[in-house]
């Protein structure tokens, strides 16, 4: 391992900048597809590049797998990540924490919204089945769950989060296509914002495709990215909505 | 072909048990209908196109005209006797020289519908009839073409077949793709709905170039579809299968045009839109037996969707519901009229990697369902829930999902990407994918011929504890008075409870009256007595 603040990409020995990639071009197979190959791999920054393999799609397309050197460096000190800004709790810790702080469940309503069938992100996060080893929040006793499932139109969700007095609404959005998880994300909030203006619940809303720091930008509270685990929401849930044990 | 020697004691009792859970739902679907399987019997009496004044622009907004007939009887004689009685009453007594005519009178508003009476009742039930008796003509003329054309360029060479998807959105987008994925291999092309079908109560129409995450599913889109695998099916000297889905708040009326413009395969589950979509389960019944009679007309093999239930629960301590689901799927088609060879039952390879003996356990698993099912083709669906992201894992478990594919003689083999979860896949994740199971396939293609899992073996074992908890759970689900009602609203399939009463689409369920007539059924049905 280097000691400095600047970084290559490692193959098997340090500083050799090594990367592989693979792509397609709409280009026939032939040399002239490899050449084209190259090209781009140049631009991208690899140099020298290898087409380690290559083979026809169909009869107008070819596929590449390239290795090479990549001449960018990584600086470490440039670069700027959200750090998280709450302990991570166990589940004794959030259930005492709502006792405690709350002195009453706390009420979570999730669902996913707009025409999105995928229930796989809010499933993993509310099922007490869960998701990578962690049980979901329906699991924590001093949590009151409800999970609506898929294609909650918003002003279903607001009536219902007004009706169950929720804390917080959690949402997930895995269909992308055509940015339609951004859109529907601006419209909850908008729908919230007028239904309920400051006392609305908090909003959380998380898929794979999110960038966690447009929360601002789309109005919520809270944005959750790939790879998010229950114990981080819960986590996040309780420095939002309770006040930390002493 | 490998099989488990099930103990035939269990295996006949879960079949018995499965019959009463599922009777209280086609008794309720016998005393039903909806508004989806009447405005099916005007699609299979030829009723097409839109009503022009609607859908502020966009061609696929507009309400369809059997929406708006079926809408317009409701509302002034009601449904109970269904759609037929008062449409062809008003037809036979000249209100309207034709269905299209009184569709437009409809949109007018100046047709008057009333319910016949005396002498008037037979001369209706019969021009309804024979109406619908031509939309049944076309649907029994595609069958014959799809036997002809099978004839013709001949069935895959090989099992299982190879299922694979395409989901632009656009339709004109859709067609290179699965004819491309149909040169590199595929077998069956499933064009993926738009994610918000299964909510509309209403079937868009026209080429559609605007769907989410999927193409809508139009006749228009269908008709496309299926010309352009024609062509392709004749350049490779194999009969390229169709796919669509049959499901949501207009599942009769997907089936009647997959049977109109020969659609091949249609994923159709007993409990998959009540689950998963939160549609409300009379009215997923009630369609569902509808729709499934007409598969069994068209010939169409159903896929139904067990291999989502391992999406949400555990694949292990939850396999059993998967067996529950396709006994319960299996007897409610065979009601239906469908026969073994057309249950495409569903499962999954969904098992945690990580678990010791996942293979094997999946293993055990595939084989329970083929040997309970011997003569069904059996849908076999790709691992979605461990798909990390990690592309280099994710091949390498397709390759032995694959390979279990192979090994316990599926049928149907929906091909797995390797990019699940990341992006819907590229034109290279495709290739890569067919090129995994055609390395599988070419390598071990045969090697069930070898395997033999030994009596009182891991796998046999394995499987017999999933079929007794099976046998468990369907006992309990037929203890109840409503059966599998019952067991829908308490949460037993998956967390999710769903009650009779409750989700979409209640609305749209009438109780029939006595003397209702519907043309479609009574053809339907004759003919499935025949069989």
């Amino acid at each position: 391992m280097p000691d400095g603040s600047i970084v290559r990409p490692y193959g098997d020995t340090t500083g050799d900048g090594m990367v592989q990639t693979s792509f397609t071009l709409p280009v026939p197979a032939g040399p002239k597809a490899e050449g084209a190959a190259l090209q781009l791999a140049n631009k991208m920054g690899i140099e020298p590049a290898m087409v380690v393999h290559s083979h026809a799609i169909d009869s107008g397309y070819t596929f590449f797998v390239v290795y090479g050197s990549v001449r960018h460096l990584v600086d470490l000190d440039a670069v700027v990540v959200e750090e998280r800004a709450y302990p991570l709790l166990s589940s004794s810790e959030i259930n005492g924490a709502i006792r405690t702080g709350l002195n009453r469940k706390l009420v979570v309503l999730g669902a996913c919204i707009g025409t999105d069938a995928h229930t796989v992100g809010i499933d993993a996060i509310l099922n007490v089945k869960g998701f990578a080893g962690e049980k979901g929040l329906e699991y924590l006793r001093e949590m009151a769950v409800t999970n609506l499932g898929a294609q909650v139109t918003v002003p279903e969700l607001v009536t219902r989060a007004r009706a169950a007095r929720a804390d917080a609404v959690l949402v997930s959005q895995v269909v992308t296509q055509k940015d339609a998880h951004l859109r529907n994300t601006r419209e909850l909030a908008a729908a919230f914002r007028e239904a309920m203006g400051e006392s609305r619940p908090l909003l959380v809303v998380g898929g794979p495709r999110f960038d966690p720091a447009m929360a601002a930008d789309l109005g919520v509270d809270k944005v959750f990215g790939r790879g998010t685990t229950p114990g981080e929401v819960a986590s996040y849930l309780i420095h939002a909505l309770v006040e930390e044990p002493a | 072909m490998t099989r488990l020697d099930l103990d035939p004691v269990l295996v006949a009792r879960a079949r018995e048990l499965a019959a009463l859970a599922a009777q209280p739902v086609i008794d309720l679907a016998h005393r039903h209908t909806t508004v989806s399987v009447e405005r099916a019997v005007l699609r299979l009496a030829g009723l097409t196109g839109t009503d022009p004044v609607t859908g502020e622009g966009r061609t696929e907004d507009r309400v369809p005209w059997v929406n708006r007939v079926v809408d317009a009887v409701r509302d002034q004689v009601g449904l109970e006797h269904g759609v037929a009685l008062p449409v062809w009453h008003a037809l036979t007594s000249g209100t309207a020289p034709d269905l299209q005519t009184l569709a437009e009178q409809v949109g007018a508003g100046t047709a008057r519908f009333e319910l016949p009476d005396g002498a008037a009742v037979e001369r209706a039930r019969e021009a309804a009839q024979a109406a619908a008796a031509e939309g049944i003509a076309r649907i029994d003329g595609n069958r014959r073409r799809r036997e002809e054309l099978v004839a013709t360029h001949g069935d895959p060479p090989r099992r299982p077949w190879i299922y694979l998807i395409v989901a632009t959105g656009d339709i004109h987008e859709d067609i290179p793709q699965a004819q491309a994925a149909a040169r590199a291999g595929a077998d069956v092309i499933a064009v993926i709905r738009s994610t918000g079908q299964s909510l509309l109560d209403y079937v868009p129409e026209g080429a559609t170039r605007t769907g989410y995450a999927g193409t809508y599913a139009t006749q228009e889109n269908f008709r496309l579809m299926r010309a352009a695998l024609d062509d392709v099916s004749a350049e490779l000297g194999r009969y390229v299968r169709l796919t669509n889905y049959a499901s949501g708040l207009c599942m009769p009326e997907i089936a009647v045009l997959a049977g109109l413009e020969r659609l091949d395969m249609m994923l159709n589950d007993a409990m998959y839109g009540i689950l998963f979509r939160d549609i409300n389960p009379r009215r997923t019944f009630v369609d569902q037996r509808f729709s499934r009679m007409v598969h069994a007309r068209a010939g169409i093999i159903i896929n139904t969707g067990e291999d989502n239930y391992l999406t949400t629960a555990d694949a292990v301590d939850e396999a059993h519901t998967v067996t529950v689901s396709q006994l319960l799927n299996e007897t409610l088609a065979k009601e239906a009229g469908l026969e073994d060879w057309q249950l495409g039952l569903g499962h999954a390879f969904e098992i945690q990697p990580e678990r010791e003996e996942s293979f094997r356990l999946e293993l055990a698993h595939a084989l329970l369902a083929r040997s309970l099912f011997p003569d069904a083709p059996l849908k076999w669906m790709p691992p979605t829930k461990h798909m990390t992201g990690d592309v280099f894992r994710g091949y390498l478990l397709d390759g032995f999902f694959n390979l279990a594919g192979a090994l316990t003689g599926q049928g149907i083999l929906l091909v797995g990407m390797m990019t699940e979860a990341v992006v819907t896949p590229w034109l290279s994740d495709r290739d890569l994918a067919l090129r995994n199971v055609e390395y599988v396939l070419n390598a071990a293609g045969n090697l069930a011929e070898d395997f033999h899992p030994p009596k009182g073996g891991f796998i046999d074992r394995r499987a017999h504890t999933v079929l007794r908890e099976s046998v468990d759970l369907l006992e309990r689900i037929a203890d109840r008075r409503r059966g599998l009602m019952d067991a829908i609203a308490d949460g037993t399939f998956g967390i999710t409870k769903r009650p009779i009463d409750g989700g979409k689409g209640l609305d749209g369920v009438v109780e029939l009256a006595a003397g209702a007539y519907n043309p479609a059924l009574e053809l339907l049905q004759k003919e499935a007595s025949h069989a």
